[in-house]
């Protein structure tokens, strides 16, 4: 069976923990993979690229590749280009044109795009200098409330929130520590610590002046009760996706479907 | 075409030799005089006889020193400046008489204070509001500082050697501002990175002709290549105006992300690039009234109001038709942090996209930076 190369794209996503790729052919979605990045993440790309190729079963030989996220530099790719770019344009794939501001809770980060009308990053913001706020200090405390990341999703929505006052993992720790040891209810303090992370990204968002339609992506947004707390603090719905994790990887596969990169900056000044 | 990389490379390895060139100067007998700030008239000192040098203040290594005196929270530059004094590891602070400073922001100030334990420090009075009264004030701050060398060097200034220093530092201001001016050409002949280069150059000349003349024959080469075809970054690459605090050797990471992520920095309109160069000394005027007038007159955001830096970095949009600005602040800094807000509207009323940067010495933040950058780029279009 013969393929003509044009048709297919692929994407890489390769992050700080996992490494995300998502196969394009004629523009469509036909395959997608998830790994961990793992020490190396040029093998964490070779890999990816052996997985999407595997999976459609036919020995691909070379589709157009972008690579997007912490480690593009290091992948073998026709092309490279932040995550905030590519996580604009899988968002607008994933949950329409409508898309106005995209919240991104990773594990390691978090971010917030704002988009134009017609879809172009008008502005962003990112956390990535501490943990405050991302997957990683929500799992560091479900570790302290002896509990897993999961249980962050099926907390009762009856209970009051208790107030958390620090974000910085450290401080927080012990926070929690004294708040368990005065007998304040588990539920409660987990509700109160994904409010916390409600409240930060809350900010973020209205800095960069908060409009809908709202989507939250990454890792975290799969808890259902993180996402009904920034419903109430925005008085807002915020829409989900089981594929959100694969936002920035989309996003670098159709950038790979177009033929050429970056336009001239002459060409723009020509009338329109 | 001339081989332009040679004259990068060469100036380049002058660096090194700049504190060499001092040791001399001094065992020559020669008086040196230590300088931070862009407000400093170098035109006095010289006219004292003496070498004002640019002291080291861009470095992370001395911050830790420095914060055993000086509060955490404080600007890197302030810290550094201090911490090199401290460890006696800045060359020229090492070898110079005295040292200069203004009252330009308040841990700048107040820094100099403890400075003055180290060497001696005068400290002239920079009036923060462009008036008549100011202009004077100044004015009368730069005799005192010119009796206070007389004083101190045993030398005295002559207005010959005065009109003299203000016509020499007038030429090394053109001789920067026609290089500058090269990057007005789309695309630019030299990166960003090569304009700061150029620039660290220029300040180990110690004002000596032959280190304007390799600039000169620089800015020409360049202009003959590109007439000649030459281009030497590409035309995809996205214009960029870096504003804020003073560049520096440790904030050369963000220029990095910035070109190394399809950018290039046409204009520093920061301290270190146009902003204390765009105007000259006035030399029909008396040679102190005239030097009060240039020297006020730099759009500093110790300055209120600053209006003029604004219309400063309107016009470098414009002249360098730039598709976007970069502003660098540095940590605890909050006279720029400050008119972030007004740069980002003059950037808006350009229409052009803006980002505020806020970094420190420290290098942990590249991969951030880099990232940060590459976006701000692409929402020029990928
Ligand atoms: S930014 Fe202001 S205080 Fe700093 S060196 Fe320049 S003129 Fe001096
Ligand atoms: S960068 Fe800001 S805080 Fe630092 S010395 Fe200059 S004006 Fe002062």
């Amino acid at each position: 069976m013969s393929i003509s190369l044009a048709s297919w794209a692929m994407g890489l996503d390769v992050g700080s923990v996992a490494a995300k790729g998502v196969l394009l052919r004629d523009g469509e979605w036909v395959a997608r993979a998830m790994i961990a990045t793992g020490w190396d993440p040029a093998e964490a790309g070779r890999r990816l690229r052996a997985e999407l190729t595997d999976s459609v079963g036919m020995d691909l030989e070379l589709p157009r590749v972008v690579a997007t996220g912490y480690g593009r530099n290091a992948v073998e790719a026709n092309g490279r280009v932040t995550e905030i770019s590519c996580h604009a344009l899988g968002a607008r794939r994933l949950f329409g044109d409508g898309v106005r501001t995209i919240l991104d809770i990773g594990g390691q980060d978090s971010k917030v795009i704002a988009l134009d009308r017609s879809g172009n990053v008008a502005n962003f913001l990112m956390n990535d200098k501490c943990a405050a706020g991302t997957g990683r200090f929500l799992q560091n405390m479900a570790v302290m409330l002896g509990c897993s990341l999961s249980d962050f999703s099926s907390l009762s929505e009856d209970l009051e929130p208790h107030g958390i006052s620090s974000m910085c993992t450290v401080f927080a720790e012990s926070e929690v520590v004294g708040l368990l040891a005065r007998g304040v209810d588990k539920n409660a303090l987990a509700l109160g610590l994904l409010d916390a992370v409600a409240s930060r990204a809350e900010g973020m968002m209205r800095r960069l002046g908060l409009q809908p339609e709202v989507v939250f992506t990454g890792g975290v947004s799969q808890s259902r009760n993180l996402r009904a707390l920034l419903e109430k603090r925005l008085n807002l719905p915020v829409r989900v996706s089981e594929d959100s994790q694969y936002a920035g990887a989309l996003g670098a596969a159709l950038l790979a479907t177009r033929k050429t990169t970056r336009r001239r900056r002459r060409d723009e000044d020509a009338p329109k | 075409m001339h081989d332009v990389e040679k004259i990068f490379e060469k100036m380049s390895a002058a660096l090194p030799e700049g504190p060499v060139r001092i040791k001399e100067a001094v065992e020559a007998g020669r008086k040196v005089v230590g300088c931070y700030c862009a407000f400093t008239p170098y035109e006095v000192i010289r006219a004292a006889g003496a070498i004002p040098v640019s002291l080291c203040s861009t470095s992370e290594k001395p911050i830790a020193a420095g914060e055993e005196h000086l509060p955490r929270n404080l600007c890197p530059l302030i810290k550094a400046s201090y911490g090199f004094g401290l460890t006696d590891t800045c060359p020229y602070f090492h070898f110079c008489d005295l040292v200069i400073g203004e009252t330009t922001c308040d841990g700048k100030k107040k820094m100099y204070e403890l400075l003055d334990r180290l060497r001696p420090t005068y400290v002239m009075q920079l009036p923060q509001i462009v008036s008549e009264e100011a202009v004077e004030s100044w004015r009368h701050e730069i005799k005192l500082l010119a009796r206070h060398l007389e004083e101190t060097l045993g030398t005295a200034i002559t207005e010959e050697a005065l009109r003299r220093e203000i016509r020499w530092r007038n030429e090394e201001r053109k001789v920067m501002n026609e290089l500058y001016e090269l990057s007005r050409l789309c695309p630019p002949p030299l990166s960003g990175r090569e304009l700061h280069l150029v620039n660290e150059f220029f300040k180990v000349g110690f004002g000596e002709e032959a280190y304007l003349n390799k600039v000169r024959e620089l800015t020409r080469c360049l202009r003959e290549n590109y007439e000649a075809g030459q281009r030497r970054v590409s035309d995809e690459k996205r214009r960029i105006i870096v504003t804020g605090c003073p560049t520096g050797k440790s904030v050369e990471k963000v220029f990095h992300a910035i070109e190394e992520n399809g950018g290039v920095i046409v204009a520093f309109e920061n301290c270190g690039g146009v902003k204390p160069s765009y105007e000259l000394v006035d030399e029909a005027l008396p040679p102190y009234e005239a030097l009060a007038h240039k020297y006020l007159g730099i759009p500093c955001s110790c300055m209120s109001p600053n209006g003029k830096r604004l219309k400063l970095l309107e016009d470098l949009v414009a002249e360098y038709e730039a598709d976007g600005v970069v502003d660098l602040i540095l940590q605890a800094c909050h006279t720029y942090a400050v008119e972030s807000f007004l740069v980002h509207e003059t950037a808006r009323a350009s229409g052009i996209p803006c980002i505020t940067v806020e970094t420190d010495y420290y290098q942990g933040d590249v991969e951030q930076l880099s990232t940060r950058m590459g976006a701000f780029v692409e929402m020029m279009g990928i």
